[in-house]
């Protein structure tokens, strides 16, 4: 692990809280890393587990699922299905020897800009403890 | 014309944000619109804002697409630089007669080049900026104007001439729109109804000599000040004095300039003064750190919702400094134009304090102008020159089929406005609705080109957004960076994509490009997409070929390192481009109507929003938990304006009982509700059993309730009650019934603005003050006392705290670090803490009134499940945005109105009832609405038949089918597209991945990811 080393981060953020948290981060110009990339899904619910491995394969070193708060789906309860999800996810990973501690779980509503911007410097931080994908290196050989 | 000689159009006068909003609700129901703007652009007051409280929202980034919505609305037609000179005729059927001036330019050729405004010799001060700058006669307002053209001033202002007529311009005109012939026209329209929306003219400061304001260079006043921290201001945003451009460090802002102040007439508050004070001190600091406001004040009237938490932050996070004094003169210091303030204190010690820069906050005023067209009108005004407005009906004026909104009636701040403009819509809507439709213009359907065949040709339209995104994100060499991607054929920058110029520059560009998908990489699409998709539908393509990016809210807004802003900027773009080549068309469904509401509360918001529903022609629903209909209306024995309350209650009750279209449904709750936008089903619990209802739109009504106090003895003596106990008490009280030297205290703020209960409900000081006003009208010798923090007669209120003054209440304020005490005796012994004397005054009163606010229904939680919609954090129902959604929710279809929303007088809850059944009439208008296009769509020859999607989706959208299918029986799912909502639960569930959802295929979404590895990361390539 280098000390420059930046991880990337993809966030996959629903529509009606995450990603409005988001937005209210940019307008209450709350400063937070550039390392995170979003990608915009109507709900955390219709977050495919494909699409975090993907990521991950693809060399992404964390993965953010953005939700509302639990009892605040906006489709319900998209976000309770995206939380068991991830929990099976992370438990596939482990099986196969990877790290399940790059995927991250958050509910962020539409108010909590700070919120946002505090979890991308934690998730950025952790990250650059844990050092980078693996799945990186090898594509880099 | 109808066959009863009414006419289905509106005259709305005034462009500022409430006649935009009166048009855009009246023309979205189905009448034709005259939009007439004295000035030559629309957009008033609120387009030179800066931001806006308590969320600091770049105005302009909201108004914009109500502005540019208003300007393509086919029922809209704007007229500028127009005025009304009459008004004849009767309700249903008026003439108006419209002197228009010449704009010398033709608003169809012009295409806002700019052109004739470089050539143009002439300058003059700049209105806009508020003469901080200069402007050509041939000109602009601000970049994003509507109408989107230039204008040739030929009368000048005062102390500059306009046009000399030296022709450079016709010449510079590529266009040939520039036209000096122009002649002035009269036009007489024919309407139906008239909303006056003209609003109000800030006060002009330098008649108050004391404050120097046109002789000191670097006193400004608050609107000015707006300008100046403005991106797009007269000085790109950076704070500067006037004077000599020398950035600021020591800024005081002066609050109540030529408001609550009797030596120039205006003895009401300005209502919104206090908070954009907070706001500019707040947004300056945030400009430049170093800079130290200092806010004087007299009183802090945070009487909105969050507002009170917001001057916490001003105070606490940024430390802005607030000093409660009156100031009486300001003085220049010659050698080097700072300011000189003299104060006393709230301890009475007298002090000196010099600031670099002051800022007058100055409040709205009536001008003769205004003041005499009400006149003409036959309309009675007020004796601060405004129109006179009855709490009962607030929008609605004397003269029938005229109606009013925004600060033409009374000072106020922008949710107020747009409220009033959406009741004064649906008091115009009901009284014309035999005529809705039948001089409308239906929306166009634009050819859209098939695209299916095509290989991607995308473009780009990248956005400075002024400097918001220009200055952290290097647009250029983005632009440059997104030519060179794969399936790219078009990118370009743009100073602001939302403006109307560039809309017709994309369908231009779509055009000669054959794109067949669009990018705009600016702002977030939660606000602005609606805007590019309807462009991209002009332009012959399906909206849904558009994707934004967001460069703004989640780049250039976030991140201080330009460096890495761009780069960040350029893997947005990157991953955009690779969802764009994968996207489809999506054709339009269209869903079936029912055009009937249903209102959950039975108050007076929800008696007025079910009354104004029935009156425009929809079937209504009302349903109230008690077994009467009146809600606190029952418990209110009198106000200070004049309204009687059982009256009143009498009477909404009888034109309840007569209307036709109205059922009520008394001792019953909403049990159980499904469906959507458009077509609801509820289920309600009545005494006789349930009942399921289809539905169209819902308005929640629910109220809130006074909140019973726990602390200074309440319960535990008969003589300490609250607020609407000494009401009723009072309201009991003959004559006589209060002897000499009875003592009476109020206590202000019990339980409320402190921690557990942070906000203000608004209407307690006056309650104190009404109460208070009835005992001296009992008895002028008897002693009253009201201990408050801030008094929070905002608006005309403030005459009552005049008149109690007068009639010789004590006004005693504490800070909520020294409460009141109380000690209970043969009377009862309240202390209170004076600052100016550092010491308590005792005093020995026979009643003790508690004023505890107001509190949210606590059923309110589990009603919000239910229509899955938020509650704020003290428990009122959010609504969908602060400003300028004030009465809508994010999910289509349900609305709100009355003390569920916050606390609120009756007149507010009124207008703000009709506000909410304007909003969804807008709905109930149509007989079929265009269902949600991101719906779940199944691949028959897919999907296995495994029935885990139909477990999974909480609208039970899908059902499984059985076919026979070449001989063999399959059974598949299959989306009920009326109900799907488009979460995508389904297709990430979906083993077979049969299922997809439009706009966010897995092959769309894969291939942003896979973008994504030949991305930077945070450190750059």
């Amino acid at each position: 692990m280098t000390e420059d080393f930046e991880p990337r981060v993809v966030g996959f953020l629903c529509n009606w809280c995450s990603y409005a948290g988001a937005d209210l981060a940019g307008t209450s110009r709350i400063q937070y890393p550039p390392n995170i990339r979003v990608i915009r899904v109507m709900c955390s619910g219709s977050v495919d587990s494909m699409y975090v491995n993907r990521a991950i394969l693809e060399g992404a070193d964390a993965v953010l699922i953005g939700g509302c708060h639990l009892g605040d789906c906006h489709y319900l309860n998209g976000n309770y299905k995206a939380r068991r999800r991830m929990v099976l996810l992370k438990n596939i990973l482990t099986t196969l020897g990877m790290e399940p501690e790059r995927i991250w779980v958050r509910w962020i509503s539409a108010s909590e800009g700070q919120r946002f911007a505090d979890t991308v410097k934690e998730i950025v931080d952790e990250t650059k403890k844990l050092g980078p994908n693996p799945m990186r290196a090898r594509w880099d050989v | 014309m109808s066959d009863k000689g009414i006419i289905g159009a509106v005259a709305v006068v005034g462009g500022g944000i409430a006649g935009v909003q009166s048009s855009l609700d009246l023309a979205d129901m189905g009448f034709k619109v005259y939009l007439i703007e004295k000035g030559p652009s629309i957009g008033g007051i609120m387009a030179q804002l800066d931001k806006t409280f308590p969320t600091n929202d770049c105005s302009m980034c909201i108004l914009s697409p109500k502005l540019v919505d208003a300007s393509r609305h086919p029922n809209i037609e704007i007229m500028s630089l127009s005025e009304v000179t009459g008004v004849s005729g009767e309700p249903g059927n008026f003439k108006v007669s419209v002197h228009k001036k010449a704009r010398y330019v033709d608003i169809e050729k012009c295409t806002s080049c700019g052109e004739c405004e470089r050539v143009c010799p002439i300058k003059l001060p700049n209105e806009f900026e508020g003469g901080l700058s200069m402007r050509k006669a041939a000109y602009k307002a601000y970049p994003q104007a509507i109408p989107n053209a230039f204008v040739i001033d030929k009368e000048g202002s005062p102390g500059y001439k306009g046009c000399i007529n030296c022709m450079a311009c016709v010449k510079a005109c590529k266009p040939g729109a520039v036209n000096h012939d122009q002649k002035h026209e009269d036009i007489e329209l024919d309407v139906g109804a008239v909303i006056l929306a003209m609003g109000a003219q800030p006060f002009d400061p330098s008649v108050k000599r004391e404050f120097g304001y046109g002789r000191y260079r670097n006193v400004v006043t608050s609107l000015e000040f707006e300008r100046i921290l403005s991106a797009s201001g007269p000085y790109q945003g950076h704070i500067k004095r006037p004077g000599d451009g020398a950035g600021p460090k020591r800024i005081a802002w002066v609050q109540c300039v030529g408001s609550r102040d009797r030596t120039v007439d205006h003895e009401y508050c300005s209502a919104m003064c206090c908070m954009y004070t907070a706001k500019e001190a707040v947004i300056a600091k945030e400009h430049e750190k170093t800079i130290e406001p200092t806010i004087f004040y007299i009183d802090v009237r945070s009487y909105g919702k969050d507002f009170d938490r917001y001057i916490e932050r001003a105070k606490v996070e940024h430390g802005i400094r607030y000093v409660r004094s009156r100031i009486s003169e300001i003085d220049e210091l010659k050698e080097n134009g700072d300011l000189l303030i003299r104060y006393e204190d709230e301890n009475g010690d007298l002090h000196e304090e010099t600031y670099d820069m002051v800022v007058l906050s100055i409040g709205l005023c009536m001008n003769e102008g205004r003041t005499k067209a009400l006149r003409d009108l036959g309309l009675d005004v007020n004796e601060y020159g405004f129109a006179l407005s009855h709490q009962k009906d607030p929008v609605a004026l004397v003269r029938p089929g005229i109606f009013m909104a925004g600060s033409f009636m009374e000072p106020q701040a922008i949710p107020e406005a747009v409220m009033q403009a959406s009741a004064a819509a649906a008091s115009a809507a009901a009284l014309l609705r035999e005529a809705r439709g039948t001089l409308a213009t239906p929306r166009k359907e634009y050819p859209e080109r098939d695209v299916s065949t095509e290989d991607p040709r995308i473009g780009i339209f990248v956005c400075h957004c002024g400097i918001n995104i220009g200055n952290q994100v290097d647009v250029p060499s983005v632009v440059e960076y997104a030519r060179g991607l794969k399936n790219v054929v078009y990118a370009d920058e743009n100073m602001y994509t939302c403006s109307e110029d560039t809309q017709k520059k994309i369908a231009s560009v779509i055009k000669e490009n054959r794109l067949n998908r669009v990018i705009v990489a600016a702002c977030t699409p939660r606000t602005h997409e609606p805007l590019f998709k309807k462009s991209l539908s002009e332009a012959g393509l399906n909206p849904h070929l558009l994707e934004m990016t967001n460069i703004r809210e989640h780049c250039s807004w976030v991140h201080s390192d330009k460096g890495l802003a761009t780069d960040k900027a350029r893997d947005l773009i990157s991953m955009t481009v690779a969802k764009s080549r994968m996207l489809e068309s999506i054709p339009v469904l269209k869903v079936d109507v029912t055009q009937k509401a249903l209102v959950i509360g039975g108050g007076a918001a929800g008696m007025v929003a079910a009354l104004s529903l029935s009156d425009q022609g929809y079937e209504t629903l009302l349903v109230e938990k008690k077994d009467r209909l009146g809600g606190r209306l029952n418990d209110l024995r009198f106000t200070v304006e004049g309204i009687e309350p059982a009256d009143m209650l009498k009477d909404l009750i009888g034109r309840i009982e007569m209307n036709p279209n109205l059922k009520v449904m008394t001792g019953s709750t909403l049990m159980d509700l499904s469906g959507y936008v458009g077509n609801y089903e509820a289920t309600i619990e009545t005494p006789d059993g349930p009942v399921k209802e289809k539905v169209g739109a819902i308005i929640i009504t629910v109220g809130a309730d006074e909140h019973v106090p726990t602390t200074f003895g309440y319960g535990s003596d008969p003589r300490i009650v609250t607020q609407s106990r000494m009401e009723e008490d009072l309201s009991k009280t003959p004559p006589g019934g209060i002897s000499d030297g009875e003592t009476f205290v109020f206590l202000q703020c019990v339980e409320s603005r402190q921690e557990g209960r942070e906000y203000c409900s608004r209407t307690c000081c006056m309650g104190a003050l009404k109460n208070a006003i009835r005992i001296k009208d009992i008895n002028p010798h008897a002693e009253v006392y009201i201990l408050y923090r801030d008094l929070m007669t905002y608006g005309f209120w403030e005459r009552f705290y005049k008149k109690a003054r007068e009639q010789g209440v004590v006004f005693l304020q504490y800070v909520p670090e020294r409460m009141p005490s109380v000690k209970l005796g043969d009377r009862i012994l309240v202390k209170v803490n004076d600052p100016l004397m550092g010491e308590d005054i005792p005093i020995q009163a026979d009643h003790l009134v508690l004023s505890s606010g107001m509190v949210p229904d606590p059923g309110n939680d589990h009603l919000a499940k239910m229509l899955k919609v938020p509650l704020n954090q003290d428990g009122f129902f959010l609504e969908a945005h602060v400003k300028l959604r004030p009465v809508d929710f994010s999910t289509r279809g349900v609305f709100l109105a009355g003390s569920c929303h916050l606390p609120k007088f009756l007149g507010e809850a009124i207008y703000q009832a009709q506000a909410a059944a304007a909003r969804a009439a807008t709905i109930l208008a149509n007989s079929t609405l265009e269902a949600e296009p991101n719906i779940a769509v199944v691949d028959e020859d897919l999907c296995s038949g495994c029935k885990t999607c139909i477990s999974l989706c909480p609208y039970t959208a899908i059902d499984s089918v059985i076919e026979v299918k070449d001989g063999f029986e399959v059974v598949h799912a299959r989306v009920n597209e009326g109900l799907c909502q488009g979460c995508g639960t389904c297709v990430a569930a979906c083993p077979s991945g049969a299922i997809s959802q439009r706009g966010f295929k897995d092959d769309q979404i894969l291939a942003m990811i896979k973008a994504l590895s030949t991305c930077s990361p945070g450190g750059g390539e």
